[in-house]
């Protein structure tokens, strides 16, 4: 009997925790799976109740993390469900291949990463993981292995991309990697002075790199609102590199420096800490640089450098408030941003990221438009505030990221993600008892 | 379900039609309708207790629930979590009686005792097999101050709610490798129609008030919460009180 609880640290639940051993133990596990279900659990980063089942079981997906085939010239890689990203990044590198959507961390599992169809600062240019899956062996709850492409049963593949593990066991993804030249990335960096200034800017160039994203002070008011950096860029040349680093473009040893010890005083996160530190941030970033060459971690992990700093929120527990808008609704993130602002919820930065087109999976989350994130520690009022985001973000189109939410109703989600009745009928079809169960099911009654 | 700010979604209340209880489960839905099971003793009072959830918003399943009657309560309870998980239940059902022949007319006595003590316990133990199943969830056990020393004045009552909070304190404990946690509220004087008609103590409130300060230490995770707050204190020292100073004071 293990206490699991996600990335946030919130609503924990109780249950029976198994490392998945070879396919037919998982075979068996699924098949035999206790009243309340099972779902699997990659690295637990998702902020929320995905990866969790209150009484029922939960299997340790991370014990099977072998990359079974890599052919380089393709980029096709065959590889364990279980394996985290950093770990395909420090293998695949050397040989010149890249993951090809990298989120904000590393840590998170492949199976993870299809099961939230993740996406990364590429994907107005790449889309979302799951474009990148090839294929998928997926065991259902008739204990049997299925091979499953978008060819041979495009439901099942869509549906399972970003459904939450709720359709089976990911085992192995025949992933096509991006060929990339060096582990490190061209970066050109700039400030914005407020959110139009800033919208203005992601509109007029994010074509002209693959990866984009800008991070918002939350805390700067009135007409300084939404101000924010900029940081674009693309995979460096091998000629583009300082000569020190041209010897050996591929190298990639990324190192924690820091740990968050497990006892962090509640307090610690305030408005006057966070405040200081935003100021800092944003006096510290260039008001403008152009083909700065940073490592890979550098660019797309900085929080990587602390190990478990989610425990700097204390015992209350912090979560992700993430949504998407659709272009046009400018005004609808303009107003979810004052009132963010104006409710003064401690939070380092907000991320905000235009999304290209997204892909045919009902419960895939990105959707073309303007998406912000940010983290918030739970304090008295925000369930109420955040209700009152979720109309906005609903009458405006858009919808929240399931990878991220931990509090939202399952009529507001149903409301948002107009196909969950597609996706609950390819469910029903590969899973009519319900074997596959999770907290976030029973909330959102998916 | 409960979620990471505190929001919950189904409401088990056991004295479907106790004010405190009925204030809690109010304020644990916060603005969110939530469904609300109600089970208590079949009447008009019962259904005004749904009527007015219903009109609030919130779905109710109304359940026949008799404390006296512990045979019936494992069937109960089953009712109760059947239709899906219960976030919170909350033990408010309870009776004040009549204290003067509460300790001098046996029938009084056993019936205080059974509805307030054994009954307690005989869905406390249901409570903690199901809660435990799920692997989340809580209780919210209404004890009362008037357990934490007894008085001359009501000390048949203080002997029930003592019982009852050592039963749901050692529960908590007992629950807590299970993922369920046990809040024991003691509230103190709280003006309701069970007090009607008595003299109001001291540091006297009404139950909206003490649902606030239960809610809010059930989203603080915590064990035990005084209502009004100022009790904790008052009782440490009333507790150390010598007996011959006790019995001068007018509580
Ligand atoms: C610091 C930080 C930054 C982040 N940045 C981003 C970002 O930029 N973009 C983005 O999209 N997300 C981001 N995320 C979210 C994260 O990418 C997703 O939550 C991802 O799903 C986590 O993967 P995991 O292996 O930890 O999975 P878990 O959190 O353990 O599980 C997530 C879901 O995947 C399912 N699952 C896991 N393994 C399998 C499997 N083998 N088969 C079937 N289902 C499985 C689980 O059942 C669960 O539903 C970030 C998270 C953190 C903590």
């Amino acid at each position: 009997m293990t206490a699991l609880a996600g990335w946030g640290r919130t609503a924990p639940s109780v249950a029976v925790v198994r490392a998945a051993g070879e396919d037919d133990q998982l075979a068996e596990a699924v098949a035999g799976a206790p009243v309340r279900g099972v779902i699997a659990r990659g690295l637990g980063r998702s902020y929320g109740d995905p990866a969790q089942n209150g009484g029922g079981a939960v299997l340790d997906m991370t014990s099977r993390s072998r990359v079974l085939s890599v052919d380089v010239p393709s980029g096709r890689v065959l590889v364990e469900a279980g394996a985290s990203l950093d770990h395909l990044m420090q293998h695949l590198l050397p040989l010149g291949l890249m993951v090809p959507v990298s989120p904000g961390t590393r840590q998170v599992t492949v199976g993870g990463a299809v099961a939230a169809d993740i996406h990364g600062k590429n994907h107005h240019a790449a889309g979302s993981f799951c474009d990148h899956v090839e294929s998928l062996d997926l065991l259902t709850a008739d204990g049997v292995v299925r091979s499953v492409s978008r060819e041979s049963d495009p439901q099942l593949f869509w549906a399972t991309a970003g459904g939450m593990g709720l359709t089976g066991l990911v085992l192995r993804v025949l992933l096509r990697m991006s060929h990339v030249e060096s582990a490190h990335y061209v970066v050109d960096t700039e400030r914005a002075r407020d959110l139009d200034d800033l919208m203005a800017r992601l509109e007029a160039d994010d074509h002209r790199y693959p990866h984009s994203v800008a991070w918002i002070d939350c805390l700067a008011r009135g007409s300084a609102l939404g101000r924010s950096v900029i940081t674009r860029g693309r995979s460096a040349r091998v000629a583009e590199l300082p000569r020190s680093l041209q010897r050996a473009p591929l190298v990639f040893r990324p190192s924690t420096r820091l740990t968050v010890p497990d006892v962090c005083p509640p307090r610690l996160l305030n408005g006057l800490t966070v405040r200081a530190f935003n100021e800092l941030w944003f006096r510290k970033a260039p008001r403008r640089v152009r083909r700065d060459v940073q490592g890979l971690g550098q660019f797309f992990h900085p929080l990587d450098a602390v190990e478990d700093w989610n425990r700097i929120y204390g015992p209350r527990g912090f979560l992700q408030y993430q949504f998407v808008v659709p272009f046009g609704e400018e005004q609808a993130l303009r107003d979810v941003v004052r009132r963010l602002s104006d409710a003064g919820t401690a939070s380092f930065l907000a991320v905000l990221k235009r999304f290209g087109t997204g892909n045919p999976g009902p419960l895939s989350f990105p959707a073309p438009g303007w998406t912000l994130a940010l983290d918030i520690p739970v304090g008295g009022g925000l369930g109420e505030l955040l209700d009152d985001l979720d109309r906005s973000v609903l009458d405006a189109g858009g919808r929240l990221y399931l990878a991220k939410d931990s509090r939202a109703t399952a009529r507001t989600v149903h409301a948002m993600y107009p196909r969950v009745a597609e996706f609950r009928a390819v469910r029903d079809r590969v899973d009519p008892h319900r074997h596959f169960r999770s907290d976030l099911a029973r909330r959102l009654d998916l | 379900m409960i979620d990471a700010v505190g929001n919950v979604q189904r409401v088990l209340l056991l004295g479907g039609t106790s004010e405190i209880g009925l204030a809690v489960l109010r304020e644990l839905a916060g603005g969110r309708p939530v469904h609300a099971v109600l089970a208590g003793r079949p009447g008009p009072r019962l259904d005004a207790a749904g009527s007015g959830l219903r009109a609030a918003g919130h779905d109710v399943t109304v359940l026949p629930f008799d404390a006296e009657d512990p045979a019936s309560h494992p069937q109960v309870l089953e009712r109760a979590f059947a239709d899906g998980d219960v976030d919170v239940a909350v033990v408010a059902f309870g009776v004040l009686g009549d204290q003067e022949r509460a300790w001098q007319d046996h029938e009084a006595a056993v019936r205080l005792t059974q509805v307030n003590f054994t009954a307690s316990v005989s869905v406390g133990v249901e409570l903690a097999r199901h809660l435990s199943a799920q692997g989340r969830g809580g209780i919210i056990a209404l004890s009362s101050v008037a357990g934490q020393r007894p008085r001359r004045s009501n000390f048949v009552y203080g002997a029930t709610k003592a019982g009852m909070d050592d039963f749901y304190t050692g529960l908590r404990e007992a629950l807590r490798p299970a993922g369920v946690s046990v809040l024991v509220a003691r509230p103190g004087f709280v003006r309701t129609r069970m007090t009607e008609g008595l003299p109001a103590a001291p540091l006297a409130v009404d139950q909206d008030a003490v649902a606030r300060v239960v809610v809010r230490a059930w989203r603080a995770h915590r064990d035990v919460v005084y209502a009004p707050a100022v009790l904790r204190l008052v009782m440490v020292v009333l507790r150390s009180l010598p007996s011959p100073l006790f019995r001068r004071l007018p509580v």
